[in-house]
């Protein structure tokens, strides 16, 4: 079972050719080209160095603009005094168990009967999951709010409809990287046989899906929750035009009053994301980073 | 187990598709009713508004009307300001991930770059933004230092705020993401292929212009295309940067959003559409891109 999870981890699927994901193989670096002459050496250190400060000097910024505030560590406290900020971090996080759920509700099942059933189904299944790429979040939820914010599904009529829109949103934004997740998942389990045994010991379709096919998927879909909860956190577009309570519309509407609190929450923020990154290196052991580029850009 | 179930086939699992067809599909009907009701429909309705007048009747004024000054200029500016960084973040990405690949640094290098890409490519929006304000804004902390060494950036005609400042807070997010995509492919650089090619006298230029060159270009080419994919679309960086005083596409269309800046809702859902359009164009040309990388990367 563990090299199958292991295996699973580090296949890359081929049928994703012109997917808008890339998987970044930590390859053996015995193959690599033959490292060039000293005297380059010099020149990609400066490069690297560069880089690096560029990487680092916001990151840099922000912690010192957010330890500015007097006396020390004011803004730290301060923002723990803030009932606004546990309550959006809060309403975040639901909202992102909620589409991590029903992502894998709906992409499970989806691929799993692709794969099994209906591979004739898969170009306009994978098609349908790479639209997030050509709709951008903006697009997407100008559609929705053009749609429901009237009869005959008026979702943006009441607090509750707003949210579930919110989800279903997110939802779809999470399409490409848990569909070819699951599906690179499935790929490397036998699922006929699974599926054949566990049907004549009995089991139902629920119990299939539940008992067997997801906990040979887990380290797959652990890792895109985790990249679903670091971009529902970090999600801001959809939720400023539903009008939703979320994080980043507090933090984007606190710098107005409260810059070190602003600059403090922002740090949180930084944190938040370097924790699910780490999460996911973890459950991946470390083999592979996914790329997305829908979400919170 | 196995063997019991495939010397007992069950009903279901092992019947061809083909004979029941009804039953096959239901199977992908949450699916295909979800990504109906909140991809499709909504989409749908942005393409059938764009094609319709006030009153509701058939037309391509929205379209004709999207060559105004300021939605052209919108277009003309994410254009500009996603094809800077696209090329920008492709060329150092590429100088950076080689640095740590094959530039002779030490070996734990990579796996740190590697890592905080993975990171780096995922702080956007918001935070990343903010970021910026409080390190070169007028109030940064490199701004305070860099202005007591009597070097003020804001002296000397640079504004954060601007076309410029937005492209240098996109180059956070452009720059991880070419590390992370190109890394495979420099490592697909096969070692045999330099050796052969010094065997038979080949210079490091003549390597680099007719073997390393050649193989790696559609991989650079299209990574490019993708980042630029990547910065058209985002919307939060530049909204928290500028305050949404940037005449960019996806800015208009929120402003459009709010409060019907072009007083005509028909062409903000034709600016949408053209947004999609455009992406649709990277999207195509990059799988093209990416399936003949692929000949070399085996």
């Amino acid at each position: 079972m563990t090299a199958q999870e292991r295996s699973l981890t580090v296949a890359p699927n081929p049928a994703y050719a012109g997917t808008a994901i890339a998987d970044e193989v930590l390859a053996p670096t015995t193959k690599t080209a033959k490292p060039p002459r000293s005297r380059w050496v010099f020149v990609w250190w400066i490069v690297f160095i560069l880089g690096v400060l560029y990487f680092i000097l916001p990151l840099i910024g922000t912690v010192l603009f957010s330890l500015r505030d007097r006396p020390f560590l004011n803004a730290y406290t301060s923002i723990l005094g803030d009932p606004q900020f546990f309550a959006s971090l809060g309403y975040s996080f639901i909202v992102g168990i909620i589409t991590i759920i029903l992502s894998i509700a709906l992409m499970v099942p989806t691929a799993y009967w692709v794969r099994l059933r209906m591979p004739r189904a898969r170009p306009i299944v994978e098609f349908v999951t790479l639209l997030p790429f050509v709709i951008p979040p903006i697009v997407l939820v100008f559609g929705l709010i053009s749609t429901y914010s009237h009869p005959p599904l008026p979702f943006t009529y009441s607090d509750i409809g707003s949210t579930a829109l919110l989800v279903f949103a997110y939802v779809v934004l999470s399409f490409p990287y848990m569909y070819r997740a699951v599906d690179t998942g499935l790929r490397t389990m036998d699922i006929r046989s699974l599926t054949e045994a566990s049907q004549s010991l009995g089991a139902g379709w629920f119990r299939l899906i539940v008992d067997v096919i997801l906990p040979n998927l887990r380290v797959a879909l652990l890792a895109g929750a985790f990249l679903t909860l670091a971009i529902v956190i970090g999600e801001f577009t959809i939720a400023n035009f539903l009008a939703r309570p979320a994080f980043a519309p507090y933090l984007s509407l606190l710098g107005s009053n409260y810059p070190y609190q602003q600059a403090a929450v922002a740090v949180v923020s930084f944190a938040l994301t370097w924790i699910a990154m780490a999460l996911i290196a973890v459950v991946g052991r470390g083999s592979r980073n996914r790329i997305t580029v829908t979400g919170t850009r | 187990m196995t063997g019991a179930a495939q010397t007992m086939p069950t009903q279901g699992a092992t019947r061809p598709g083909s004979r029941r067809f009804g039953w096959t599909w239901l199977g992908l009907t949450p699916f295909f009713i979800f990504s109906t009701l909140f991809l499709l429909i909504p989409t749908a309705y942005l393409v059938i508004g764009s094609l319709q007048d006030s009153s509701g009747n058939w037309t391509l004024q929205n379209y004709s009307d999207l060559s105004d000054p300021q939605t052209l200029n919108a277009y003309l500016t994410s254009i500009e300001i996603s094809l800077v960084t696209a090329v920008a973040g492709g060329v150092f990405g590429l100088l950076m991930a080689y640095a740590v690949i094959s530039g002779g640094l030490p070996g734990r290098f990579r796996s740190g770059l590697m890592t905080f890409s993975g990171v780096a490519s995922n702080f956007a929006g918001i935070p990343l933004a903010l970021a910026f304000i409080f390190t070169i804004g007028r109030a940064g902390f490199l701004t305070s230092i860099l202005s007591n060494l009597g070097l003020n950036p804001y002296d000397h005609g640079f504004n954060l705020y601007t076309k410029l400042g937005l492209e240098i807070v996109y180059f956070y997010f452009q720059l991880p993401l070419m590390i992370l995509i190109i890394a495979p492919a420099i490592d697909g650089l096969k070692k045999e292929w330099r050796e052969a090619a010094a065997n038979m006298g080949a210079t490091d230029s003549q390597f680099w212009l007719h073997v390393a060159g050649p193989v790696l270009a559609p991989t650079i080419i299209g990574s490019m295309i993708l980042l630029f994919g990547n910065a058209f679309g985002a919307q939060a960086t530049a909204y928290q940067l500028t305050g949404g005083f940037i005449n960019i596409v996806t800015i208009l269309i929120g402003n459009q959003l709010t409060g019907d800046v072009l007083h005509n809702v028909g062409l903000g859902y034709a600016l949408a559409m053209g947004m999609v359009f455009i992406l649709a164009i990277t999207l195509v040309a990059y799988s093209f891109l990416q399936r003949r990388s692929e000949r070399w990367m085996r």
